[in-house]
């Protein structure tokens, strides 16, 4: 059976250089950098030449690249960092409400420790209104985290913006932005000049699992949230993943230029194929000229996301869902929540996400496939 | 103790008068699977015992916690196997004295068994003797027939046996011994600890499970293949059917009033049952209902449930509460994995308002708008075949 894998923003498949680079690096090269032999030197030098791949791909320096074990490190040590370095000039963060968890629950733990946090409203389209931030700003205001692309509806934060915003208020307020999502999609050279830390992963862009990196700005002081032996400049100790670096900086040679424009037109024609034909199906978050390029969330009214799921998966389909739904519990998905969208809409979500090596025959596919089963579903959808 | 001994003792298969061999040997087989993975594990059937030899001391307690799950052992103990020689013995049994009064117990007295009546002490004097010599070499310690902190055990068999642990196993008869039975397994709390009482009481099991793909995933099936691997570790082998009922519900759906979806869809699942049963040889079915727990386990619906099959129905829940059915599930294991919250097919296409009254008349009217026998038949074509046994390596 075909197999198409529309389940990107969750993770992708690794490229065959990526795992010619980590079996190399596990097999031959498989020195600690920091032993003082020759083997130890060959595994520096691996690691020095992936993070300089990661720093120039952003137009950033090496020191400013800390390797992670996932973007969610990455992002705890983004914040955490901050608010344990600067606690003393204040105690005030500021969030949208529809981040990553690793952000939302990092945030919740820092006000039970008695930080006070912001978390800003989107609207139907899952973007902030500027003025809410700016009215949101106080004295005491330390760090400002969003993201640049929501990974369930793929809209695009105005985060240059909120960067000027930043800077140009009174006093030093910190800028993170978690760049998951956007990273390989979105140009990044711009964002640089206003962010202070920008958190990047290696599995969204067909790098493998384990690695990610964090962008730290000069002069960001982040206090540790591991300690150990002093790696990363003494920000995330543990011997470096030499083997995930390395794999890290061959999916980033990978990144064409034309890559975000080849996956908008699949995301157009997914759009329109899927709205052509079936009278139930309704765009969730921007609309998919303004979106993200690969991330696409649908809901087919009448048909819950899971049972959708799972008939798409017979076809050897795989997306994903705005929720899980349970017999007992309903987790329903916080960002379309916070989109305010109504419990049908949310129950019936489906997120079509897309990477380079789909196809326009995959998402011809795709839609055959939906224009068949959405309407059969549809006799037994809720009396 | 180089030369340790598990000492299993078995209860009620005493009063099975003639048929006990049969009991015995199947006990036998029990315990010689459980222990599959104790290479060197030898077990003897002795006078109203068993005792398992060859387990290095390491291993022993992994071994009683396996034993610990084979129905019909009444208790279990770690003895020391000696020459029928009564200096031997009392060597033995003032070791044992001195480690458990190192544990704090102060007091003592001695137990005495003699089958072996060319023993030339009898059981009182065996048990004055070994207490003498006790209280003779360990300051401290004192005797207590009523109330002793410790028991040890002198028991004269084909050996001499010294112990004075008592674990506590399972109890029940050994599975195998009362033939065969199908149990509905969905996923939850209830059908797996239905299962468990079963074959407590000597029933092999086989199972069956019905899913509704798409409408439920994968891993509510992965779900309930974990059950029945902890179920196995108790039962032994159990051959699972894996039944789709999606076709079954939606044509239910579609040609049935709403208020009756559930009830028809269990008589869908009793009938199944009872074929596959047949097939299996097996003489009964399992359910884990309990009166009055939700709609369909009011004595009306379970009326009308049962008369879709002739096979008896086996609901050892009946009477427990949610509370106890619990505390049962996480005695035996089942209650995390039970808990995992993936949608298993009875909450699907749920009425609003189930019947808790059904009448059997109306239930049958609206099954006579389907054709009963080819859904059947075509469920049970599709269905895939499971084996699970926990002494065999996935």
């Amino acid at each position: 059976m075909r197999e198409i894998y529309l389940d990107n923003s969750a993770t992708t498949c690794a490229l065959p250089e990526v795992v010619d680079v980590i079996r190399e690096c596990l097999t031959c090269k498989y020195g600690n950098p920091s032993s003082l032999h020759q083997k130890g030197l060959e595994a520096e030098k691996i690691l020095r030449y992936a993070r300089s791949t990661v720093a120039e791909s952003i137009c950033a320096k090496e020191k400013n690249i800390v390797f992670t074990a996932s973007g969610t490190e990455a992002n705890n040590l983004a914040i955490q960092g901050i608010a344990r370095a600067y606690v003393r000039a204040g105690k005030h963060l500021i969030t949208t409400s529809i981040e990553h968890p690793s952000v939302l629950n990092t945030f919740k733990a820092l006000e039970e420790e008695g930080f006070d946090a912001s978390y800003l409203n989107v609207n139907s389209e899952g973007v902030i209104d500027i003025e809410d931030l700016k009215a949101a700003i106080r004295k005491d205001t330390i760090l400002v985290s969003i993201m640049y692309v929501n990974n369930e509806v793929g809209s695009i934060l105005p985060v240059i913006n909120i960067g000027d915003i930043l800077k140009k208020s009174g006093h030093k307020i910190y800028f993170h932005v978690d760049a998951v999502q956007a990273y390989g999609k979105l140009p990044m050279a711009d964002l640089m000049e206003y962010a202070d830390l920008v958190t990047l992963s290696a599995h969204k862009i067909h790098g493998p699992k384990g690695i990610a990196a964090l962008y730290v700005s000069d002069g960001t002081r982040l206090k540790a949230i591991i300690h150990g032996g002093g790696q990363e400049r003494g920000l995330r100790s543990g011997t470096e993943n030499v083997p995930g670096a390395a794999g890290f900086a061959a999916a980033i040679k990978a990144i064409n230029e034309g890559d975000a424009l080849h996956l908008k037109d699949l995301k157009s024609m997914l759009a329109k194929g899927i709205t052509d034909a079936l009278p139930n199906a309704v765009i969730n978050g921007p609309i998919p000229e303004e979106g993200a390029p690969h991330i696409l969330n649908v809901s087919f009214k009448g048909i819950r996301g899971e049972v959708l799921l799972h008939a798409l998966e017979r076809e050897g389909i795989y997306v994903s869902t705005g929720s899980a739904c349970s017999s007992k519990r309903q987790k329903v998905s916080h960002v379309l929540k916070a989109m305010n969208l109504s419990n049908a809409l949310c129950e019936s979500a489906i997120r079509f996400s897309l990477s380079v090596f789909n196809d326009e025959e995959d998402i011809k596919y795709t839609v055959d496939v939906l224009k068949r089963i959405v309407p059969e579903l549809m006799r037994f959808s809720g009396r | 103790m180089s030369n340790s001994v598990i000492l299993i003792k078995y209860g009620e298969i005493h009063l099975k008068g003639l048929n006990r061999p049969f009991f015995e040997n199947m006990l036998v087989k029990n315990v010689k699977r459980a222990l599959t993975d104790f290479g060197n594990a030898e077990v003897i059937k002795g006078e109203g015992r068993l005792y398992v030899k060859g387990i290095i001391p390491e291993q022993i307690k992994n071994a009683l916690d396996k034993l610990g799950k084979v129905f019909g052992i009444v208790s279990m103990s770690v003895a020391e196997e000696i020459d029928k020689d009564m200096e031997a013995i009392k060597a033995a049994a003032l070791k044992q004295a001195k480690e458990a009064y190192l544990e704090g117990k102060k007091t003592f007295k001695v137990e005495s068994r003699r089958s072996d009546k060319t023993f030339p002490y009898k059981s009182p004097d065996i048990s004055r003797e070994v207490g003498g010599y006790i209280l003779e070499n360990l300051q401290g310690i004192k005797v207590d027939v009523h109330f002793p902190d410790v028991t040890i055990n002198v028991e004269i068999r084909e050996k001499a046996y010294v112990y004075c642990d008592n674990v506590l196993g399972p109890g029940g008869m050994p599975v195998g011994t009362s033939g065969k039975a199908m149990l509905l397994i969905s996923g939850g709390i209830d059908s797996p600890v239905a299962g468990y009482m079963t074959a407590k009481r000597g029933v092999e099991l086989s199972a069956v499970h019905f899913f509704s793909y798409p409408y439920t995933s994968q891993r509510a099936k992965e779900k309930v293949e974990d059950l029945c691997r902890i179920l196995s570790e108790y039962v032994g082998r159990i051959k699972t059917y894996m039944v789709p009922f999606t076709e079954i519900q939606q044509t239910i759906y579609e040609n049935c009033p709403s208020d009756q979806l559930t009830i028809l869809n269990r008589r869908f699942m009793m009938r199944i049952a009872q074929r596959l049963a047949q097939k299996e040889r097996c003489k009964a079915l399992v359910t884990g209902e309990s009166i009055g727990q939700v709609a369909s386990q009011t004595l009306d619906s379970l009326s009308v449930t049962q008369a879709s099959v002739d096979m008896l129905v086996i609901r050892p829940l009946i009477a427990f509460d949610k509370i106890e059915i619990m505390d049962l599930a996480q005695k035996i294991g089942t209650y995390e994995t039970s808990i995992l919250p993936y949608e298993d097919c009875c909450t699907l296409f749920l009425p609003r308002h189930p019947v808790t009254k059904p009448k059997l008349e109306l239930i049958e009217r609206s099954e006579s708008k389907l054709d009963i026998k080819s859904l059947e038949q075509q469920a049970i074509d599709e269905a895939e075949m499971v084996i699970f046994d926990s002494t065999k390596r996935v």
